[in-house]
């Protein structure tokens, strides 16, 4: 085995989950949103709603399709470029991923037929039915994949047995706090993530005079639910970082850039960290607010990275720069709907221009945060793969050679561009075009199973829009 | 427990096998030259199948890696480089499937990533069962034959032998669920194909007889294998007849029967081996505490609902689909 097949797979394992990322976090709110819509639709029985409903269905169909393609992909990489890991932890990640596979599957698969197809063919009760259990398989997507991976981060109820993971205490593995709270903060992070592109897209409208109604409800749905989770988000964030704390002390260093033990310990609020010289540049720091992020005292010490031996210490720049950007992004989203869901109270959202342009070029900073996150979570849990017991370098399959590696990272990166520019392509085109006309019947060349094919044009062509006084 | 789960491993991996056979066939049948028409009823005919299809492959993969965790980690980072191409190739596939109605000057281009997409990746997984007959370079359990271990001219003529057996269903297929001109020439290329998956079975097995395979020793320790070729030929010739009567429903059925009984000779001739002559089932094995937490929630109950859906789907679409099906 040699460094650099191991440095190539780590890049492709980044590369690759972070191209899928981009589509979970945007579907798993989307399918709450339209569960909502459909049922303000069936209480209020406003077209707007419906409208919104169909439009938007659209382009969840070709996010959760791109997210389809790339999820395949990594269930198959942890055997190939992981294959160590895979055998040490296949009996407790393994059970985990397979009830993703089995109870996400099953209920996405079953009821996304319905959502494109059964408008017509089933009772609207029973219609909002399985938008919502497409939404609840999404869910549970996530909620088994933070599981998997919270357990990667602080590995509980497992002995290890011939150099095997044996699982002894499923319901630790499954329900221990580091795994709740975490799964909190992806489940909100996706929420803001539908909330910010929904308002971005109101916003556009607005901007543009078009499609008023719309845009209107747009922008209220997505900017006050947006001003409600961000508070909570930031909470949930403070509590994702006691886990941290907690668990992975090294990690906090990391994040906190901070190279000595300190008591009281200072805030570094932006710096360069150099480690070469095991000290930071242009720093700028607050005393004692360290102290009091990390232990809520005045008088607490806290470890720097100095403290541990070099082989067991993170890589410091990225983790700390990744996690300045996340909490940036909130901070800065936060801004934007709060102001933004005054305005739309006191009702000048509509003058207030520079704010529309705000709030529509906002739609990137919940993908950066959610990204940002990962790279924080992930790059500060080096050199571990399973925190604490193996090592990153130790579990990759032991004879990869850096030329097939490299290989497969450039083609990965080449298919991934192409796909990912006219994915992004046909989204916007049809964000552009914006939702027409009210919709009576659903185009008959949908068809289960290929969520993708109601963005078709020919099906769009098919609609049979109503005509005033039919 | 054990059982359980090596039941439900084959049984997935047969359903995948033969229901994403016939669409990466109609795939591969796609490149042949053809009209514009007929490739969109092509297309048309496995449109709503497709992707529950390919989900099969997901759910065989995971269920491997929970119960089987060692054959996972062996087998798929043995063929880091097949396995790898195989998922390029569906990627292209699934997304060209969707992507060739959006565009109108770049059509050619989805043609091509539907088509070749659905031949690298039969192609792969005809590679890789090749090189799993003919035994991986193993030492003490380890996988030790670097990045190629799998090439052969063994494993290459598996792979082309898959897709000729694809592309065969995928004719069937096709007979079963279009009319009109595409029925009709789907018709006249199931014999060519059938002659050629024959010739290939034969070549393949001369082959195996040079080799001296270790395979084959179980041949003649297990003489009642010969069973599953005897259905199979008798299902061969139930298929030739059905295409000389002009009959659309049952040559199906038939090269399904026929992979059927190629899959059961395969999995019995490697067992109680998982990766043949390396690894037993028993060895591969999950902790119980894995199987046992597998077993209770999906496998008692996940499972056949999942059985139950992709059945109902098929109702939902059965009989032959008229007049450019679905729109394409
Ligand atoms: C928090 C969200 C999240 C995260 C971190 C991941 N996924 Fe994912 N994944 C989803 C949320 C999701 C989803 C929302 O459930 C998707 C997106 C579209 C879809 O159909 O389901 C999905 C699809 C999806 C599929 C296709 C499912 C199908 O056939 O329907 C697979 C196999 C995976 N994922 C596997 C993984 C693996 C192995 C991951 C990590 C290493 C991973 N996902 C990270
Ligand atoms: C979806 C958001 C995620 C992102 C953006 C992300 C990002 C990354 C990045 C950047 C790396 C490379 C780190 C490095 O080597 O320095 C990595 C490694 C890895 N991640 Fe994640 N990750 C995500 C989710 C997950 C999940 C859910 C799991 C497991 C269930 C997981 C398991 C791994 C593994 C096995 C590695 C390779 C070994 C390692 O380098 O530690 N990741 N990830
Ligand atoms: C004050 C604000 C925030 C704080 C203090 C905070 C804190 C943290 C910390 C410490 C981590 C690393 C956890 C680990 O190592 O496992 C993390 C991860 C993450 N953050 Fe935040 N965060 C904040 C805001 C946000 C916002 C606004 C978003 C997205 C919209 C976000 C999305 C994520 C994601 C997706 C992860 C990776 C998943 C995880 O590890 O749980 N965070 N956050």
């Amino acid at each position: 085995m040699d460094a650099t097949a191991l440095l190539l797979s780590r890049i492709q394992f980044g590369f690759t989950i972070s191209f899928h990322i981009i589509f979970p976090a945007f579907t798993i709110g989307l399918a709450a949103w339209l569960t909502v819509l459909e049922a303000l639709h069936l209480r209020t029985g406003k077209q707007v709603y419906q409208v919104l409903f169909e439009f938007w269905l659209k382009i969840f169909g070709i996010a959760f399709g791109l997210g389809v393609v790339s999820g395949v992909v990594m269930g198959f990489q942890f055997g190939t470029n992981w294959s160590e890991l895979s055998k040490m932890s296949g009996p407790i990640q393994g059970p985990l991923l397979s009830y993703e596979t089995f109870t996400a599957f099953m209920l996405e698969a079953s009821f996304f037929g319905i959502l494109v197809f059964g408008r017509n063919r089933v009772r609207p009760g029973f219609y909002l039915f399985s938008v919502a259990m497409v939404a609840l398989g999404t869910t549970l997507s996530a909620f088994w994949i933070m599981i998997n991976n919270s357990w990667m981060q602080v590995p509980v109820g497992y002995v290890e047995q011939n150099g095997v993971f044996v699982p002894v205490d499923w319901l630790k593995i499954i329900f221990n706090q580091v795994a709740m709270v975490r799964f909190v903060h992806m489940l909100l992070a996706a929420y803001l993530t539908s909330a910010f592109c929904v308002a971005a897209t109101g916003a556009w409208y607005a901007l543009r005079n078009i499609h008023y109604a719309e845009a209107r409800v747009m922008l209220r749905m997505g900017l006050f639910l947006a001003a409600v989770l961000l508070p909570v988000q930031l909470a949930f964030g403070h509590f994702v970082g006691d886990y941290v704390h907690d668990h992975q002390p090294a990690k906090f260093a990391a994040i906190e850039a901070r190279w000595h033990d300190e008591q009281p310990a200072s805030e570094v609020i932006i710096a360069i960290p150099d480690e070469a010289t095991q000290s930071n540049r242009y720093e700028f720091k607050i005393p004692v607010l360290g102290s009091i992020i990390a232990s809520m005292s005045t008088t607490s010490k806290e470890v720097g990275l100095t403290s541990f031996p070099p082989e067991d210490r993170p890589p410091v720049l990225i983790p700390f720069m990744t996690f300045r950007v996340m909490v940036g992004c909130g901070l800065i989203m936060l801004g934007l709907a709060w102001f933004g869901s005054w305005l739309i109270y006191r009702n000048r959202l509509q003058q207030t221009r520079w704010l529309l342009w705000g709030i529509f070029f906002s739609f990137p900073l919940p993908f950066i945060a959610t990204l940002a996150g990962w790279y924080t979570a992930e790059i500060g849990r080096q050199p571990w793969v399973v925190y604490g017991v193996l090592r990153t370098a130790k579990a990759m399959t032991p004879f990869l050679t850096a030329h097939a590696a490299a290989t497969t990272l450039i083609l990965f990166a080449a298919v991934y561009a192409f796909i990912f520019s006219f994915g992004i392509y046909f989204i916007y085109r049809l964000l552009r075009a914006g939702p027409v006309g009210s919709l009576a019947a659903v185009p008959t060349g949908a068809v289960p199973n290929r969520p993708m094919s109601l963005a078709d044009p020919t099906s769009v062509s098919q609609r049979h829009f109503v005509q005033p006084g039919e | 427990m054990v059982t359980f789960w090596v039941a439900l491993l084959a049984i997935s991996i047969l359903i995948y096998l033969l229901l994403d056979g016939f669409d990466l066939g109609v795939g591969i049948l796609s490149l042949l030259p053809n009209s514009e028409a007929r490739r969109r009823a092509m297309l048309g005919a496995i449109a709503p199948f497709w992707d529950g299809n390919e989900t099969w492959l997901v759910v065989a993969g995971v269920i491997l890696w929970g119960a089987f965790p060692v054959v996972y980690a062996t087998v798929l980072s043995a063929f880091y480089i097949p396995v790898i191409f195989m998922l390029l190739g569906l990627i292209l596939r699934g997304v060209a499937f969707e992507f060739r109605n959006k565009s109108e000057r770049s059509r050619w281009v989805w043609n091509l990533a539907f088509g070749g997409g659905s031949l690298v990746a039969t192609f792969m997984q005809g590679v890789m069962v090749g090189s799993l007959v003919q035994g991986l370079p193993m030492i003490n359990g380890e996988y030790a034959g670097g990045t190629f271990g799998w090439f052969s001219v063994f494993s290459v003529l598996c792979g082309i032998g898959l897709c000729l057996g694809y592309a065969l269903l995928g004719a069937c297929w096709l007979v079963r669920k279009c009319g009109g001109a595409v029925r009709d020439l789907a018709r006249r290329q199931i014999p060519v194909l059938a002659i050629g998956v024959l010739l290939f079975l034969v070549t393949v097995f001369s082959h195996a007889l040079l080799e001296n395979l270790p395979i084959l020793h179980r041949w003649i320790d297990r003489p009642y294998l010969f069973v599953f070729p005897a259905i199979g030929a008798g299902a061969a010739c139930v298929l030739a007849s059905s295409i000389l009567r002009h009959d659309d429903y049952w040559p199906f059925h038939m090269v399904s029967l026929i992979f059927v009984m190629a899959f059961g000779t395969l999995a019995l001739s490697f067992w109680p081996y998982m990766v043949p002559f390396a690894i037993t089932i028993d060895e591969a094995a999950a902790p119980h505490s894995s199987l046992a937490f597998m077993f209770w929630g999906e496998g008692l109950f996940v499972f056949p609902l999942m059985l139950l859906y992709t059945a109902t789907g098929f109702r939902v679409f059965k009989g032959k689909f008229t007049s450019a099906p679905g729109q394409y």
